[in-house]
């Protein structure tokens, strides 16, 4: 038997998230097939297919995949599942939205959000936002696995496996895509960025965020937020880290004006350098902060900028 | 028509859970339970579509322990107008939860069932996809914003790159994320009212369906620490520190 990762894409390139999700899938010890679901999505096939370790790719191409309607997704998947014995996706909103149901469907449980393979049969996923790390053996039957991209390393190009395409099961009809509001960024994204700068309610206000926005543009950094400052309204949702917004582990980390609430804290405490730039001495930021600096912010950051200038980034 | 909203009784969300010395869990003696986040910002989206008309009921249920009935009453003193406890000690997996839902679903017939995203406890961010797919329903996951129409519903929803709408076929699932509303207080007068409201109360095993955990726990235990690192003075000494010590700028 194999192992199916449905692929994250955006109909035109592949995610880093399935190429760490493929790593995910090499742990349990099967071949690795990749599901390429979409609308007029073959190069982000071909994509798939020079994935290392990757031994085939399916290919289903049709309108309801194009935005990967959870019920069509369902179904499409289900129509494959006499063939695999493990089905596996990155935690996006995307796969956290259909592979319950594909679970469901199965009945079998899923296993949400793995950050480690001990055995082909035994993950470790977190619990309570982070603050607890579960070790569960896999119910019998098929397995269906959420992912969480940030603890493994994708893996590489240099495979050259067949790309087959499948027939889509007909369209269910359940729900219909209206429309969508997407961030639009020159800047790297969030969970693939080697950089990120978060604002959190020290900013103030949204137009503060421009301060970051400067140190972003000279390292070329994602920006973030926390939970506060994206419910005060300072910056869109698809901003947020943390344990219900986007989980990241950058190699780099810079808080700005964030306390750091659990609930931040599990979203980025795994980036490899974390700094922090806050007033108040004892928020608890510090706490797992790399680099601390305690002062305003609103000077902290413009100096920073300059120091960045006056050394050529 | 009816809704539907389940809820759960789960560590509050202050409370910083600590893990048991033999590593089988998380310590819940004398711990503060209230209901799940998510849950109440179901609850409370369920009331304001009845304020606003269409929808005639909201009924609430948790499956879990006798205590569980405090979650319920916390639902119905917010303005739920009955509930249904099915009583269940140990825990209960989503998978088990979406088909005891499946069970009420069929008996109760609600137009639309509205649940938290995810429980805050285990996080599996599962049941209210797992129920729409074993009712064969659509489903509206992460709601941001809600609107009822005559035969669908229309769901804005907090996805990786922004917000997307769907539009769903009634009877529908839709869970909510955090900033779909703000949830009311319940007034003193609403509290004692709720004492009134009926609780019915069922087992598992009323609607045919096996809770016992087909996951196998092996151990819980604590994250990594990290350790706090060092003071700089000024920003200057940041970015040297960034650029000729971390080497990550």
């Amino acid at each position: 038997m194999a192992s199916l990762v449905v692929a994250d894409h955006d109909n035109h390139a592949l995610k880093d998230a399935t190429a760490k999700t493929v790593a995910a899938a090499a742990q349990l010890g099967t071949p690795v097939h990749v599901l390429v679901a979409g609308k007029n999505c073959a190069a982000v096939a071909d994509a798939a297919a020079r994935l290392s370790g990757v031994e085939k790719v399916l290919l289903a191409e049709g309108e309801a995949y194009e935005k990967m309607l959870a019920e069509e997704m369902e179904a499409l998947i289900l129509s494959l599942a006499s063939g695999y014995d493990a089905f596996l996706a990155p935690a996006t909103t995307d796969g956290k939205n259909f592979m319950p149901r594909v679970a469901a469907k199965l009945d079998v449980p899923q296993i949400s959000e793995i950050l480690g393979v001990e055995s082909p049969e035994v993950f470790r996923r977190p619990i309570y936002a982070g603050n607890a790390i579960e070790t569960v053996q896999a119910a019998a039957g098929k397995k269906v696995i959420t992912v969480r991209t940030t603890t493994f390393k994708p893996v590489e190009d240099g495979g050259s496996a067949p790309v087959e395409r499948v027939e889509a099961p007909p369209p269910r009809g359940l729900s219909r895509f209206v429309g969508e509001e997407l961030s639009k960024s020159e800047r790297p994204e969030l969970t693939s960025a080697r950089v990120i700068i978060s604002g959190g309610r020290g900013l103030q206000s949204g137009e503060n965020f421009h301060l970051l926005e400067k140190i972003a543009d000279k390292l070329n950094a994602a920006l973030g937020a926390s939970r506060a400052a994206v419910d005060a309204g300072f910056v869109p949702n698809d901003y947020q880290v943390g344990q219900t917004g986007k989980v990241v582990a950058p190699e780099l980390y810079i808080a700005v004006g964030i306390s750091g609430a659990i609930q931040h804290l599990a979203g980025m405490k795994d980036s490899r350098v974390i700094v922090a730039i806050n007033k108040d001495e004892e928020a608890p930021i510090f706490q797992i902060a790399d680099y601390g600096l305690v002062g305003d912010l609103f000077k902290a950051i413009p100096e920073m900028e300059a120091e960045l200038t006056r050394l050529g980034y | 028509m009816k809704i539907l909203v389940p809820v759960k009784r789960v560590i509050d969300f202050n409370v910083k859970p600590r893990v048991k010395a033999d590593q089988t869990g998380i310590d819940l003696a004398n711990v503060k339970m209230a209901m799940n986040p998510f849950d109440e910002i179901a609850v409370e989206e369920a009331l304001r579509l009845r304020e606003k008309g269409k929808p005639t009921e909201v009924v609430v249920v948790s499956i879990g322990p006798q205590a569980a009935q405090e979650t319920i009453r916390t639902a119905l003193a917010m303005g739920a107008d009955r509930g249904i406890l099915v009583k269940s000690d140990g825990p209960v997996e989503p998978l088990a939860v979406a088909k005891i839902l499946k069970a009420i679903c069929e008996e109760e017939k609600p137009g639309l069932v509205i649940l938290g995203k995810q429980a805050i406890d285990d996080d599996s961010n599962q049941t209210g996809q797992m129920l729409a797919a074993l009712l064969g329903w659509g489903q509206g996951t992460f709601a941001h914003r809600l609107e009822l129409e005559s035969e669908s519903a229309r769901v804005e929803r907090e996805i990786d790159g922004g917000l997307q709408t769907v539009a769903l076929k009634l009877p529908a699932i839709v869970t909510t994320d955090l900033r779909l509303n703000e949830p009311r207080y319940a007034s003193l007068p609403n509290i004692m009212k709720a004492k009134k409201k009926p609780i019915a109360e069922k087992a598992p095993g009323d609607y045919g369906v096996d809770t016992t955990p087909r996951l196998k726990v092996l151990k819980v235990t604590e994250p990594p620490k990290r350790q706090a690192g060092v003071k700089v003075k000024t920003a200057a000494e940041l970015v040297d520190r960034l650029k000729n010590e971390a080497g990550v700028i």
